[in-house]
């Protein structure tokens, strides 16, 4: 990160942040249940045909928070979180044993519906990945395919709201049926946030948004990350520990396939209780 | 300037002699295929007029044209293509997109063997399981015989288009609650579009040049017909009759129906390759 988005956030975020937390702190230390878990997740061990990629974890994620994973690569964040929303069931080979609830209710469990867990979990990817078509058609996609609009007006004015919540509405306004690869690395992943924001999911899934953008993209989607708590749960993905820091109310890390710790990120920044997490935050291994 | 040494000297050596090289290769095959093209064009315009390109063919001395060819030809293209296309693109999803395991690689060998099938064994082929039991020859199983060539073609080059098409998109249109089947109509075919449609016409010009296997099936025919259970003209087929016959006023009609096919088949080209042009 360069030292422009480091100094800068802090300073946006800071005041905001801190009363969040203190809100939040019941949760984070996950000793009671004053926040409702939305997604709980018991005993999961997941595998990539004979090799044990996650080993029996087990998390609770409070509703309209941002938790962010944090770890050396290869730990198993990533696919931590795509069995979330089920994105490594198109993975040949894959296994899943052990319970994810959301909003009580197991998604592995037989006669779940992909697509309506899609639909409430939505997710962005590390690559920004618009579809070859215009800006508009890219929003709309899942209003479509879901059939969420019941006519075009309607559909228009999702497709805005979404824009203007990915914060990209006044960039492209005058030319949404422009291609969406016409758009910078910045924009078309901001788009790809507006196309999982237009179906009103209630879980958002991050996988490393920023890792390819320069410090000043990176940090109109932190500012965005920020703003969207107020309405979604978000999970975050991110190599970078200063994100996490901006960021997050709650932080897990991850480590060889096993859930190391969570903790108020304040606290995991600061006082981590694990051993591990302090050697990882202090640079000494990853 | 800086002195170069001997490995220098040697290296910018051999870079101009393989980029001469290479220039030279492509001049000879470019420069062959004008000759070719200029060759046909200059035999055949002399023949050329609206009359020889909308009249019915007439014995040797009364003119005529090959009206009833283009027709035929455009006809029998029609067909397979109907036939050919749907069925190629589909065993290329099927390929790409839904296929698992070792199944996908017999299907895919199968396919590759298809396409080393000369195509006269094709026409015996649909000589023996379509003609023989219709007791006569017909634009039907010219048609068939001819998308069974485009199949493998098309099926081939369809599965590569749709593996080019990044893996990101297919969990884009996953993660937002599209089912497979939407992906892959709605994202991944649209991304390979102007591909498929650039393996379609290979396809489509391949076929049309196609005589044997034609001479088993739609046969030819010296009149106007459009019936899918009568045997029709080609103009391949009429190349063929002309340029083998002992008349010099049809040889001069076979180059110039040799011209009309050329420039059929670039017609058709331009046609699709505006149709599928890359608008996003």
């Amino acid at each position: 990160m360069s030292g422009v988005a480091m100094t800068k956030m802090p300073v946006q975020t800071a005041a905001p942040k801190i009363e969040v937390r203190q809100r939040m702190e019941p949760t984070a230390t996950s000793e009671n249940e004053v926040a409702r878990a939305k997604v709980a997740v018991r005993d999961l061990n997941f595998f990539y045909g004979r090799s044990h990629a996650l080993h029996d974890i087990s998390i609770e994620i409070p509703e309209r928070i941002v938790m962010a994973f944090i770890g050396p690569s290869g730990c198993g964040k990533s696919t931590f979180l795509r069995t979330l929303n089920r994105m490594n069931d198109v993975i040949p080979a894959t296994r899943v044993e052990g319970q994810v609830l959301i909003d009580d209710s197991d998604i592995y469990a037989t006669g779940t519906d992909v697509v309506d867990l899609r639909r409430k979990v939505g997710m962005v990817f590390q690559k920004s990945n618009p579809f070859p078509k215009s800006i508009f058609d890219n929003v709309a996609y899942g209003l479509r395919i879901n059939r969420l609009t019941k006519n075009s007006n309607e559909l228009g004015a999702r497709v805005e709201e979404a824009l203007k919540d990915a914060a990209l509405w006044n960039e492209v306004k005058d030319r949404l049926k422009t291609s969406a690869l016409s758009l910078s690395g910045g924009q078309q992943q901001r788009l790809c946030i507006a196309r999982a924001l237009a179906i009103r999911p209630e879980v958002l899934l991050m996988d490393e948004p920023a890792s390819a953008l320069d410090p000043i993209a990176t940090s109109k989607i932190e500012e965005l990350v920020f703003d969207l708590k107020k309405q979604y749960t978000i999970v975050i993905v991110t190599h970078n520990m200063q994100q996490a820091a901006r960021v997050s109310d709650t932080t897990a890390f991850f480590l060889l396939g096993k859930l190391i710790e969570v903790n108020a990120t304040e606290k995991m920044f600061t006082a981590p209780n694990e051993k591990l997490t302090e050697d990882y935050i202090t640079g000494r291994f990853g | 300037m800086v002195h170069l040494g001997k490995a220098d000297r040697r290296r910018r050596l051999t870079s101009a002699v393989m980029t001469s090289l290479t220039a030279g290769c492509t001049l000879l095959a470019v420069g062959l295929l004008l000759v070719i093209l200029s060759y046909i064009a200059w035999q055949g315009i002399g023949s050329l007029s609206f009359t020889f390109l909308v009249d019915s063919p007439r014995p040797v001395g009364e003119g005529g044209g090959i009206g009833n060819a283009i027709l035929g030809s455009l006809v029998l293209l029609g067909l397979s293509s109907a036939v050919g296309l749907p069925l190629g693109i589909s065993v290329g999803i099927y390929l790409s997109e839904i296929g698992k395991g070792r199944f996908v690689g017999v299907v895919r060998f199968i396919v590759d063997t298809l396409t080393g099938i000369p195509s006269i064994v094709t026409g015996v082929f649909i000589y023996a399981i379509l003609v023989l039991p219709m007791k006569h020859f017909s634009a039907f199983a010219g048609g068939i015989a001819l998308a069974l060539i485009m199949v493998p073609i098309v099926a081939r080059t369809t599965e590569e288009m749709l593996k080019l098409v990044p893996h990101s998109l297919r969990e884009g249109a996953l993660a937002l609650g599209a089912p497979q089947w939407r992906v892959t109509l709605g994202v991944i075919l649209p991304a390979a579009a102007s591909g498929i449609a650039t393996g379609a016409m290979l396809a489509i010009a391949r076929v049309s040049g196609e005589t044997a296997p034609l001479l088993f099936t739609a046969f030819g025919s010296r009149f106007f017909s459009y019936y899918m259970d009568r045997p029709i003209a080609s103009l391949t087929v009429q190349i063929y009759n002309y340029a083998i016959s002992p008349y010099d006023e049809w040889h001069a009609q076979a180059w110039a129906a040799t011209l009309v096919l050329m420039t059929l088949i670039l017609g058709i080209n331009i046609i699709v390759r505006f149709l599928t042009r890359k608008r996003f």
